[in-house]
């Protein structure tokens, strides 16, 4: 996938609390397209961020109402219609036989086609993106705000990471 | 307010935790694990040329023929499937129930679940005699007119049920090591390494609203693989219970299947727990005793509920009135394969009940030993409900002993070396413990100050 990256500038911070504290702000100056990037998923994060709930579970039901339609489909078109064939005088429409398949296939289609909208959510898989430290997936925490984002002003944005406690400001893309 | 004994000892910061984990995919590999790993090799060649012989040469190199037509790939089958149960029910039942303990155990908890399945996988598919055909069991359009599979038939749900385990399994496990593949590419000192781990990684940044979704979608997967992995036992279990045969048409199959699958999972998962903390001794911190003892309590309670089912399996068949069924389980206890059932009987139920003794429950070499006893008991258990059953049914003039031939025992013995060399591979490669998962963990059981309470 090729992959668009935009200038802007990153504050780096040691602690959770800091970047927490530090989002919230970043959120209130009025920023709308930062990034808080961590190694792990951070307790509070989303609401400091202002991040809305996901909508992975919409495509997850949905696509476990097509497969459990698809395996209900496809056991009866196969079974009672295509090649209707006499089991030990079971009726053509066996529908409690069908359901550990339709049930089967509910599972497998919610399960792929969540992880494939997490995959589209995410914007990956891509090869090699840029990485403003590398320390950021192990024990450091950044806010990256890109240069197109509501009242860029660098001077301004670097004194403010600088008041939040930031270890490191750099310019750098993302 | 209760107070919480850690979930990580020593008093570990982010990078601590990071640098623990990644040093065995980082480091030389020990001399230890060189010759496990050569151990294991060996055998999977082992079980490679075995299998190339029963393959080549038919199925008739096994003990399987009349009237015992299902033996070893089913029994060894039953046997894998089980213990990939543990895994997924550490990272999705546990999940689901907010049990914070899960985090240090859940990754190799669910690789375990992968190579089992994968371990498990090949018997049905050999077990047929003609693997060359076993697309077959796929519903496929295909050139032989309007042919299609028999939905109505149980071994084809476990066609469904397993393959679908398999997958959702795998990606479950993946999509966990997703941010562990980033951390250790952005640790990497050479190119190759880089590249490796950063494919693997998918370029994954870790960006609030990554998380947001990634966090979601975890919480989705947990939720199919719940109701999945009780699903996959129970779908096993009407291979036996749907048909008529005296000792497997039961009711209490579905559970009493599922409850001896988590028994033998948890149990293979302690086995091999006890390992990882002899060979990577770092990872003592994170896979501590007390998350030991609590797989414990879950062993001895499993193992409950199955000796529960034997005992009600034996009420049943006294209370039906059937006789076919009252022999065939008198036969189980007392006739030629009773040596079996007791082998089963005293692995799974008496053993586990020295853990109602915290000492025991908290030492290593008895865990060790009872995880041990209860998977050779829970294969044991396998092997008296399909064999025994079948060896007397209806009729004494077709009545018959499982010829047990040294190709068994092989196929046995090596599905071991596939399972062991695939295993000893990801602790050396991928991350053995979730370093993501981990973090958010660190302070349970500490107060501000970093003291433990």
């Amino acid at each position: 996938m090729a992959a668009k990256y935009t200038k802007g500038i990153a504050g780096i911070w040691l602690e959770e609390a800091q970047i927490l504290k530090a989002t919230r702000k970043v959120r209130e100056s009025g920023f709308t397209k930062f990034e808080a990037i961590s190694a792990y998923p951070i307790h509070g994060m989303e609401e400091a961020a202002g991040i809305k709930r996901s909508w992975i579970p919409y495509v997850a039901f949905t696509m476990g109402l097509a497969g459990l339609a698809g395996g209900l489909a496809l056991t009866y078109w196969t079974s009672a219609v295509n090649w209707a064939v006499n089991v030990g005088g079971k009726p053509f429409f066996s529908l409690p036989a069908f359901v550990p398949i339709m049930f089967e296939l509910t599972i497998l289609l919610s399960a792929l086609s969540s992880v494939g909208a997490l995959f589209y959510a995410c914007g990956i898989p891509r090869m090699d993106p840029p990485v403003i430290d590398p320390d950021l997936s192990c024990h450091k925490f950044a806010i990256f705000i890109p240069h197109n984002d509501n009242g860029y002003d660098e001077a301004k944005i670097e004194s403010m990471f600088k008041e939040l406690g930031a270890t490191e400001v750099k310019k750098t893309e993302y | 307010m209760m107070k919480r004994s850690p979930l990580v000892l020593g008093n570990k910061t982010l990078k601590d935790v990071t640098d623990d984990i990644c040093a065995p995919v980082e480091r030389f590999p020990s001399k230890g694990w060189v010759g496990m790993f050569l151990g294991a090799k060996t055998l999977l060649l082992f079980y490679i040329g075995i299998l190339a012989s029963v393959v080549g040469v038919g199925i008739g190199l096994l003990g399987v023929n009349s009237p015992v037509f299902w033996g070893t790939m089913i029994v060894t089958f039953v046997f894998w499937i089980g213990i990939g149960h543990a895994g997924t029910l550490i990272s999705a039942v546990l999940f689901l129930f907010r049990q914070k303990w899960r985090t240090s155990v859940a990754r190799t908890a669910e690789a375990m679940t992968v190579f089992a399945v994968m371990t498990a996988g090949l018997f049905p598919l050999l077990h047929t005699g003609r693997p060359w055909l076993d697309y077959w069991l796929f519903p496929y359009p295909n050139q032989r007119g309007p042919l299609w599979v028999n939905f109505r038939s149980p071994l084809l749900w476990d066609v469904f049920a397993v393959s679908t385990y398999a997958t959702v399994s795998m990606v479950f496990w993946y999509i966990g090591l997703v941010p562990d593949f980033a951390t250790i590419k952005d640790r990497a000192k050479n190119k190759l390494r880089r590249t490796v781990y950063g494919a693997l990684s998918l370029g994954w940044r870790g960006t609030a609203k990554n998380w947001s979704h990634y966090e979601m979608v975890y919480l989705l997967l947990a939720g199919l693989s719940t109701p999945l992995v009780l699903s996959v036992h129970t779908i096993v279990s009407f291979d036996f219970a749907v048909s008529n045969l005296p000792g497997w048409h039961t009711t209490i199959f579905p559970p009493y299947f599922v409850a001896g699958a988590i028994f033998s999972g948890f149990a293979m998962v302690v086995t091999l727990m006890t390992l990882v903390r002899i060979g990577f001794p770092e990872f003592k911190n994170y896979v501590t005793l007390d998350h030991m003892e609590v797989m414990n309590k879950i062993i001895m309670t499993t193992g409950m509920l199955v000796g529960y089912a034997y005992a009600s399996e034996f009420f049943i068949a006294w209370y039906s009135g059937n006789q076919y069924e009252r022999f065939v389980f008198i036969n189980r206890a007392f006739g030629p394969y009773g040596w079996s059932y007791w082998i089963m009987v005293s692995c799974n139920t008496i053993f586990p009940q020295l853990f109602w003794f915290r000492r025991f429950r908290r030492s290593i070499p008895v865990m060790f030993v009872v995880s041990i006893l209860v998977n050779i008991g829970m294969w044991f258990e396998r092997f008296v409900i399909t064999v025994t059953s079948l060896h007397r049914d209806f009729l004494p003039s077709s009545w018959g002993m499982y010829a047990w031939s040294w190709f068994d025992t092989g196929v046995l013995v090596g599905s071991f070396g596939m399972f062991l060399t695939l295993f000893l591979l990801y602790l050396r490669l991928f991350p053995a413990v979730s370093i993501a998962e981990v973090k958010p963990v660190l302070h349970v059981g500490y107060d501000d100050k970093g003291g433990h309470h």
